[in-house]
């Protein structure tokens, strides 16, 4: 249920964030969602791919420091009050979210929310009551 | 025609002051030889870490017969200040010691020095030489921009430009602006600072509309950190005035070891005070006159902590031959280098060890970094760029951040001034055989 995200340290520099992407292309390994979390000096690229661990294996391998964190995807109607709804799910409780990001299915009208939080375990349990369904990494393949 | 700097000047009222600076070499030998003696004696009696390294050579004070002679002692480092921190080397009981001042060591550690109220005077009194030897005299209006605090260069400079009889403005360091009104405002005819500095100020006048060369200013004493012929020449040209250099260490004095006169052909020693020798740095042997070496220093009448063959790490030669003044004392040539790592940044001591102990503190294990040293408009700038690890790594932006402040805090703390602190990517710094090469000094790129 939980998906591995890998994250990875880039200087923010014209250029750095290219590098990652393209050697995961010419390996054949699809970046299902992509995320850029940006300092002026230094940047953290969050990608959920198709095969994380070759994934790892190769950029480790390239030089680059990789962390892969564990994050839920939740799959919300593209609509208005499709995000609303599954942040309300939260309120009250001590669940925090430590960031997150958002991105539409390409068929579909459906949006994926990538999510971050500090007990990913109580987290589930809480969307799981609200009926609100979290994706397996299968089911974000299909995506 | 070729213009002459303005104020330059070949000649100065002699100054009372300066008669040892003319004492006859055999004399001044002859003192050399006596005042040595006694100091041999005194921290062989007073000082533990002297008395036994004497015994381990087998040497005793009253052995002494030639200064050559003090080759077989062993040499005195840094390393002893810090191992006996604070108050190890000291020959004197606290009741006699008026004064304690601290610099920055390896390890973080200041290295602390203590002076009687005789080595106050004596300090005192070679600073007065030396602002006489670059021509200062009573009437001139001193600005004395050296830091005024733990660092030696502001009290020392203070009490010789007062014992000379000039007027002294305390400014200390930094405040730009004010300095540069007190320039303007007080007709300051000399100046004290590090070299840089006074570059910077120079550079900010212009920006306030104030030209240096237009004031009465007509000498800079400068000092506490190397400096170029060129860069002498960039300051004597901007700011119309003679810049004169001056050397010394706080574990020997501080400044008023070594001083140019009016023709800088070389810096005379207070010979008087201190007794110089050059040395080949890896084989430690003593190097005749005129060769490039280390600069080893023993003090002749310190009391609160002599200091016996104190390897300085500077690298220069005595230079062979009378200078043109007529002073006996010997000169040295402008420091060129140092035989360690230390690099002097804004007049302060920095090892790269120091940095190394800063980020291993932090992480536990110590990531590849580099030391980047530029030179931003005259004021030295140090950025620390550290390669980020898989430990230290994390996917939320807050952690890297809160990282990034926690290395900036902690290399505040051990090296007592502010360095960038930026986090790169693994594999971008610079290796020559696998390992990184620690410093890059930009600052002396263009001469």
């Amino acid at each position: 249920m939980k998906l591995h995200q890998l994250s990875v340290f880039s200087e923010n520099k014209p250029g750095h964030v290219v590098a990652p992407c393209r050697l995961l292309a010419r390996e054949g390994i699809d970046i299902r969602a992509l995320a850029l979390a940006d300092t002026e000096r230094f940047g953290i690229l969050r990608m959920i791919v198709s095969d994380w661990r070759r994934a790892q294996d190769l950029l480790e391998q390239a030089g680059s420091v990789v962390r892969i964190t564990e994050v839920l995807a939740v799959e919300v109607p593209d609509r208005p009050g499709g995000l609303a709804g599954v942040l309300e799910v939260f309120q009250g409780t001590a669940i925090n979210i430590e960031y997150m990001y958002a991105f539409p299915f390409v068929r579909g009208q459906k949006a994926v929310l990538v999510f971050r939080f500090d007990q990913p375990d109580a987290a589930i349990a809480c969307l799981q009551e609200a009926g609100i369904q979290v994706l397996s990494s299968g089911a974000l393949q299909e995506a | 025609m070729t213009s002459v700097t303005a104020g330059r000047a070949d000649t100065a009222p002699f100054q009372p002051e300066s008669a040892p600076d003319y004492l006859p070499a055999a004399i001044l030998r002859e003192l050399q030889l006596a005042r040595l003696r006694s100091t041999l004696q005194r921290a062989w009696s007073r000082v533990p870490l002297h008395c036994s390294r004497m015994k381990q050579c087998g040497f005793e004070p009253g052995d002494l017969r030639t200064l050559e002679h003090i080759a077989a002692l062993p040499f005195t480092t840094k390393a002893d200040l810090r191992d006996t921190y604070p108050f190890g080397l000291f020959a004197s009981p606290m009741a006699d010691i008026v004064r304690l001042h601290a610099s920055s060591g390896t390890t973080g550690k200041p290295i602390v020095v203590a002076y009687t109220r005789q080595d106050v005077d004596v300090w005192t009194s070679v600073m007065v030489r030396s602002f006489a030897a670059c021509g200062l005299h009573a009437g001139d209006i001193v600005q004395n921009a050296y830091g005024y605090g733990l660092f030696t260069g502001g009290l020392g400079a203070h009490y010789g430009a007062e014992g000379l009889g000039t007027t002294v403005i305390p400014t200390s360091g930094g405040n730009t602006d004010r300095q540069i009104m007190v320039m303007r405002d007080f007709g300051v005819t000399a100046i004290c600072s590090t070299p840089s500095y006074f570059l910077h100020l120079i550079e900010r006048a212009a920006q306030l509309g104030v030209q240096v060369r237009s004031l009465p200013l007509r000498a800079g004493v400068f000092g506490a950190e190397p400096w170029t012929a060129s860069m002498r020449r960039r300051i004597e040209d901007l700011a119309g005035i003679q810049a004169f250099d001056i050397y010394g260490l706080s574990e020997v004095i501080g400044p008023g070891v070594a001083v140019e006169c009016l023709h800088q052909d070389g810096l005379h020693i207070f010979e008087d005070h201190f007794f110089p020798e050059i040395i080949d740095p890896d084989s430690g042997r003593v190097l005749p006159e005129g060769e490039e070496g280390e600069l080893v220093l023993t003090t002749l009448s310190k009391q609160a902590m002599p200091m016996i063959r104190y390897r300085t790490r500077d690298i220069t030669a005595l230079i062979p031959g009378a200078c043109r003044c007529g002073r006996s004392l010997r000169r040295i040539r402008r420091i060129s280098r140092r035989s360690d790592d230390m690099l002097i940044v804004r007049g302060v001591n920095v090892f790269p060890s120091q940095v190394e102990a800063a980020l291993l503190e932090i992480e536990g294990a110590l990531p590849h970094y580099q030391i980047i040293l530029a030179c931003e408009q005259g004021l030295d700038r140090m950025e620390v760029q550290v390669e980020v690890t898989p430990e230290m790594f994390s996917d939320q932006i807050g952690v890297l951040e809160r990282l990034n402040q926690r290395i900036s805090d902690a290399l505040e703390h051990v090296l007592g001034l502010r360095a960038q602190v930026t986090l790169v990517e693994p594999l971008t710094i610079q290796r020559s055989q696998g390992k990184a090469r620690r410093v890059i000094d930009r600052r002396r790129a263009q001469p």
